[in-house]
């Protein structure tokens, strides 16, 4: 069929308060064949992720409303978050522990962004677990830096499938408890 | 030709932009994220940040007016200003916003006053500047 071979689309959760930067960074993410979600808050972002801020884990998410990523896996959904420092209620720093703190959502990398060259910030947060940190306004050569931090999740996670024609979407590629798709005869466990 | 005299129009419209420093860098960013798939994508972004910007302008004016003044909210809303500003490549409006923030932070009701006034202006004098390169922009690419 069509879709042979494509690479997994990866999701990109962005996160800022800020409109024209969330258009921007949606803009930068898609151009980049990224698929992308754009929430304005870190609670919004921890809403879609099926936390509800109390680090709850949400293993199968059976009982949210299924409208966030956590549907197929907990851990497809979304493939890494990259926030804004600066806003108000929750920090991109609050964020980044939220998510560090989750036994789901722990391994998904995280980058901040932020319009301020404060190493402490900069130290703190990647000490804290943040991938890369980015100075604002971002551009495209940093959106490329977030690749190999994307394909790091796929290998550890199934290194099978990112080397076997996919038929089906990217969807159903990384869920070990649904139907397993079959690729040429192959079953994938 | 009509298209040539657009089009060399645009290219010296734009490099005065850039010589002058009313745009940085940023902006040639935005232009290579337009493409065929987001036509518009400059002309949105910049109409973006004019509805934005307003509404802050009109939010700084009133703590301006407050008193007390309360330098934490100015700092907040320039903040924003800035950020949207140097997202757009917006130079000599971003510069403004910076020597804001310096008078705010020194708690400097006077110096904000007379700092806002050059905001307000390099905010307006750019708007005016990219209404008319933009429009130009697409004339010329009307003409085919």
């Amino acid at each position: 069929m069509g879709n042979m071979a494509t690479q997994t689309e990866f999701h990109v959760l962005a996160v800022d308060d800020s409109l024209i930067d969330r258009k921007l960074i949606e803009r930068l993410l898609k151009t980049s064949s990224y698929q992308v979600t754009a929430v304005d808050s870190g609670s919004k972002a921890l809403e879609f992720l099926g936390l509800n801020g109390e680090n709850e884990d949400e293993e199968r998410n059976s009982s949210v409303e299924s409208v966030s990523a956590a549907d197929e896996d907990h851990q497809v959904g979304v493939n890494l978050i990259i926030t804004d420092y600066c806003m108000p209620g929750m920090t991109g720093y609050d964020l980044l522990r939220k998510i560090k703190q989750s036994s789901s959502f722990k391994d998904i990398p995280v980058v901040i962004m932020s319009s301020e060259n404060i190493p402490s910030r900069i130290n703190r947060c990647l000490e804290d677990g943040a991938e890369e940190f980015f100075l604002k306004p971002v551009k495209l050569s940093d959106v490329n830096k977030l690749r190999p931090h994307l394909m790091k999740g796929i290998t550890t996670k199934n290194e099978m499938q990112s080397n076997t024609n996919k038929r089906k979407g990217s969807e159903e590629i990384q869920s070990p408890d649904r139907t397993r798709p079959r690729y040429n005869e192959l079953e994938v466990v | 030709m009509d298209r040539n005299r657009l089009h060399n129009q645009v290219a010296s419209m734009r490099r005065s932009l850039f010589d002058q420093g009313y745009l940085d860098d940023q902006f040639i960013q935005l232009e290579e994220l337009q493409d065929d798939t987001n036509p518009n994508f400059v002309q949105e972004v910049v109409t973006l940040f004019y509805n934005d910007s307003t509404r802050l302008i009109q939010n700084i004016e009133q703590a301006l007016n407050s008193r007390p003044i309360d330098f934490c909210k100015l700092d907040d809303y320039m903040h924003q200003f800035k950020g949207s500003s140097s997202s757009i490549g917006a130079k000599k409006v971003t510069n403004e916003c910076t020597a804001f923030r310096e008078y705010c932070n020194a708690e400097n009701a006077e110096g904000c006053i007379r700092s806002f006034q050059q905001v307000k202006q390099e905010h307006a004098i750019l708007k005016r500047k990219l209404e008319v390169y933009l429009q130009t922009v697409r004339q010329a690419s009307q003409t085919a």
